[in-house]
């Protein structure tokens, strides 16, 4: 299929005894914002942590079946290659403590020991700053402790040291539950700038977000995939009497 | 072709094959290092307890349980009776307990209870740790030249011989130098009542003390108890200290005030000067008796305070 | 019983746990005072570039124990600390293995054992081995009692760090090794240091171990595989020696040892306080 850049196929994931996600089969477009979401505890955050393999750090954390992502299996790939590519930003904010903004921002770099030129870093710093549209509020502070910003210009800051290694997807799970409304608008106006270079799959707790952000939307229940759609076919005429449930504040 | 694109685009995901290869091998070695360092500290540690009884099987051979009872130590006639150092370390170290109970107790209820925070608590605490600091040499040292003639004075009231020396001095110094020990764990456990217990005690009526004595010390019984056994375990095997102040007397103590000699403070004295396979090898084997009794005391304190902190 | 009585008991009883309290602190204000006063008239130019001199003579010092000391703590530092920190994160980074269960035991049992057995172990080990008593061999017996301090600071540090750390690294296709280098260490190293300080303070001052492996040397000696002076082995002999000349110094050495070790501790103390890493 041209133009999709990751796809799940039948794909299992467990921890220990407890399966989490259940034969889960996605297809997802190059340059969509794809929104994952559900009931708490129904394996969305999973989900995204297979993609770059992050749920195997978990201990007795197993999955079986396949991720492909631009069609070779992730779990057969180089795990520094793979997650090279696959940008991640976290739930709150986790600028690295003993690192400037500077660094933070080239910390892909730094701590992978890819050497670059002075003038490269600059430029690499503030092309990334400028995208997550941070720069202007750091230019003059590029030295200070990222640990010193707020939590809405932290969060950016992970957005800009994620996408510095230019990845080809971006994994944001709840990136603004930690965030008060207006850091929230940011980071939305900036999702929908990124869409242009990235692939965005994002996991929210927020319908109201998933309406605004997003092409496409995943329901997850009970480690399931329910119903996958584009959103707004999923929030005017949902399949399902579980995602409709959702959706109108029934559950979750 | 989308695929290649991409990739033509964005050279930093590639890695060269060698470039992995070597990764690979730095992150194998990294973690292979760390697995061995944690093994090694397991291995040394059996291979310091086989290697010392394996030392004192010449002297277990040729004195048997002898060891144990024989009162006499005399190298020069190859006779290593170890009551006399056995009962010196026992001694010692119950003295030094006894004496340094109710002052670890006093110091935990204080830092634990009563100044639980603020200027005070800070400068006792920080007391309190100095007193952990100072090296048991200059303990040896000072008790030489400040305590020993002190106690010579109270033993000429007292009118037994004037040793100045001998198992009650050391044990003043021991009690000194073990209640930093037992007070970190009594102040830390007697903090970690529950406040909503002594608030149910309080709401009664009782006083500060009836709280204490009801509530706090009943509570908190098997973490001090681990405190003062930890304790024990540095008394016994204390070494510098004692040997200064203890007189070095091969003859089994009569009274607290006689001199006398602790198992560690015997191979100290006598271990380089050691001639002839047993006397060398009845040595170690005091050394095995203070490494395997120390580990038992210190394996079971711990359990203790692990037990109590998840309760 | 009446409330009077139980006020007044009340009060008595803490009357008492700050007057013992009292007492207790007064050992260290007697010791610092005593060795104050004798130490500092004996510290002079001659105490820190000469070495000891024959009883009767003027002008002695402890220049030998001076280099010997920090020779031999530094090369107990070298072993201990790579080793003790690598430790240290074995058992961070995979605490419910068996492996780790086994390992923190041994750091309990090991923080337990008398130094005086450490230096029999030592002297079977090493000095045994060399044929001679060696300032190296003394090294490696302070090395295994600075080990305890070192790992558990170091294991307690890093358990405090969260997990998203290690992740935001690893997310960025940093490799696991050079995440714990680079993101994990550097994090926690306010924490490490101030167990590695400490352990370096506590060991200062160790003497039985020293006695069957550094040994001991009147002379000068920069040769770690020679028998080779220290602080609290000088202290040590000085003292129980029945000579004024050789009290005094040993008095010196007691007051320089007393110093470097207050500086330790208090360096330690702004440490923690100062350069936390925030999260």
């Amino acid at each position: 299929m041209a133009g999709t850049i990751l796809k799940a196929k039948n794909f299992n994931a467990f921890f220990g005894q407890n399966q989490v996600l259940k034969n889960i089969n996605l297809d997802i477009m190059r340059n969509d914002v794809v929104a994952v979401m559900g009931p708490s505890g129904c394996g969305k955050t999973t989900f995204i942590r297979c993609i770059n393999r992050m749920h195997e750090l978990t201990p007795d954390a197993t999955a079986e079946g396949e991720i492909l992502v631009d069609d070779k299996n992730v779990y057969k790939m180089n795990l520094i290659v793979l997650r090279r590519k696959i940008g991640m930003v976290f739930q709150r904010p986790n600028p690295f403590p003993t690192m400037s903004i500077y660094q933070n921002a080239i910390a892909g770099y730094l701590l992978n020991g890819i050497k670059l030129t002075k003038s490269k870093k600059d430029e690499v710093v503030e092309t990334s700053l400028k995208r997550v549209a941070l720069w202007d509020e750091v230019k003059d502070s590029l030295h200070k402790k990222g640990t010193f910003l707020s939590g809405g210009q932290q969060q950016r800051l992970c957005i800009a040291r994620a996408i510095s290694l230019n990845p080809e997807i971006l994994l944001l799970d709840e990136p603004t539950s930690a965030l008060d409304p207006i850091s929230t608008s940011k980071i939305e106006e900036l999702i929908y700038e990124l869409k242009k270079n990235y692939t965005i799959i994002i996991v929210t707790h927020n319908m109201q977000q998933a309406g605004r952000i997003s092409d496409k939307t995943a329901f997850f229940y009970l480690g399931e995939v329910l119903e996958y759609n584009v959103t707004k076919e999923i929030f005017t005429n949902p399949k399902h009497e579980k995602t409709q449930n959702y959706i109108t504040g029934h559950f979750g | 072709m989308t695929i290649n694109r991409s990739y033509r685009k964005i050279k930093l995901q590639y890695i060269g094959r060698k470039e992995i290869r070597r990764i690979n091998f730095t992150e194998a070695s990294f973690k292979k290092m760390l697995l061995l360092s944690a093994i090694g500290l397991v291995v040394v540690l059996l291979a310091i307890f086989v290697t010392l009884l394996i030392s004192s099987l010449p002297s277990i051979k040729a004195i048997g349980v002898g060891f144990i009872y024989g009162k006499t130590w005399d190298p020069v006639v190859d006779h290593y009776g170890g009551l006399p150092f056995l009962i010196g370390t026992l001694l010692t170290a119950l003295l030094a307990l006894i004496i340094s109970i109710p002052f670890s107790l006093a110091v935990g209820l204080f830092l634990g209870e009563y100044f639980r925070s603020g200027v005070i608590s800070g400068i006792f605490k920080n007391i309190i740790e100095l007193l952990a600091a100072i090296p048991s040499v200059i303990y040896g040292f000072w008790g030489l030249f400040v305590l020993v003639p002190l106690v010579r004075s109270l033993e000429t009231t007292l009118g037994v011989p004037p040793y100045g020396v001998g198992i009650f001095t050391s044990s003043i110094i021991l009690a000194i130098m073990i209640i930093p020990y037992s007070v970190s764990l009594t102040a830390q456990v007697i903090s970690l009542v529950p406040a909503n217990l002594k608030e149910a005690a309080y709401s009664l009526g009782a006083t500060r003390f009836e709280v204490i004595k009801n509530i706090i010390l009943p509570y908190t019984r098997s973490g001090i108890f681990a405190g003062i056994l930890l304790g024990l375990g540095r008394a016994l095997g204390e070494t510098m200290a004692v040997t200064m102040l203890i007189g070095n007397s091969h003859i089994i103590p009569t009274s607290i005030f006689s001199p006398g000699n602790t198992m560690a403070s015997v191979i100290a004295n006598e271990f380089t000067e050691a001639t002839g396979d047993i006397y060398l090898s009845a040595l170690i084997e005091m050394g095995l008796f203070l490494f395997v009794v120390t580990t038992i005391i210190n394996v079971i304190g711990r359990r203790v305070i692990k037990r109590f902190s998840i309760n | 019983m009446t409330i009077e009585y139980r006020n007044i008991r009340n009060k008595l009883f803490k009357g008492i746990v700050i007057i013992l309290t009292v007492i207790c602190t007064l050992p260290l204000l007697l010791v610092l005072y005593r060795i104050t006063k004798e130490g500092i008239s004996a510290i002079n130019w001659d105490f820190f570039v000469n070495l000891p001199k024959p009883v009767g003579e003027k002008g002695g010092g402890i220049a030998n124990a001076l280099v010997g000391s920090g020779l031999i703590i530094l090369m107990a530092s070298v072993f201990a600390i790579p080793l003790g920190i690598s430790i240290g994160i074995y058992l961070s980074e995979f605490k419910k293995t068996k492996l780790a269960y086994f390992t923190l035991l041994s750091v309990d049992v090991l923080q337990g054992i008398p130094s005086i057995v450490i230096g029999i172990i030592i002297y079977l080990w090493v000095v045994k081995t060399m044929g001679h008593f060696s300032a190296v061999s003394g090294s490696i017996a302070l090395s295994m009692m600075m080990l305890p301090a070192i790992i558990k600071s170091t294991e307690e540090t890093l358990k405090l760090i969260p997990d998203t750390l290690k992740e935001a690294s690893l997310s960025l296709g940093v490799p696991y090794y050079r995440t714990i280098l680079k993101v994990i260490l550097p994090a926690g190293i306010t924490g490490i240091l101030s167990g590695v300080i400490l352990s370096v303070a506590r060991v200062a001052g160790e003497t039985a171990p020293l006695l069957f492996t550094a040994f001991g040397n009147p002379f000068m000696n920069t040769n770690i595989t020679k028998p080779m002076s220290s602080l609290p082995s000088i202290i040590f002999n000085y003292a129980i020696s029945p000579y004024e000349d050789w009290h005094k110094l040993a008095w010196g050495a007691s007051f320089m040892l007393i110093a470097i070790i207050l500086v330790l501790n208090i360096i330690t103390k702004i440490a923690q306080r100062k350069w936390r890493v925030q999260f």
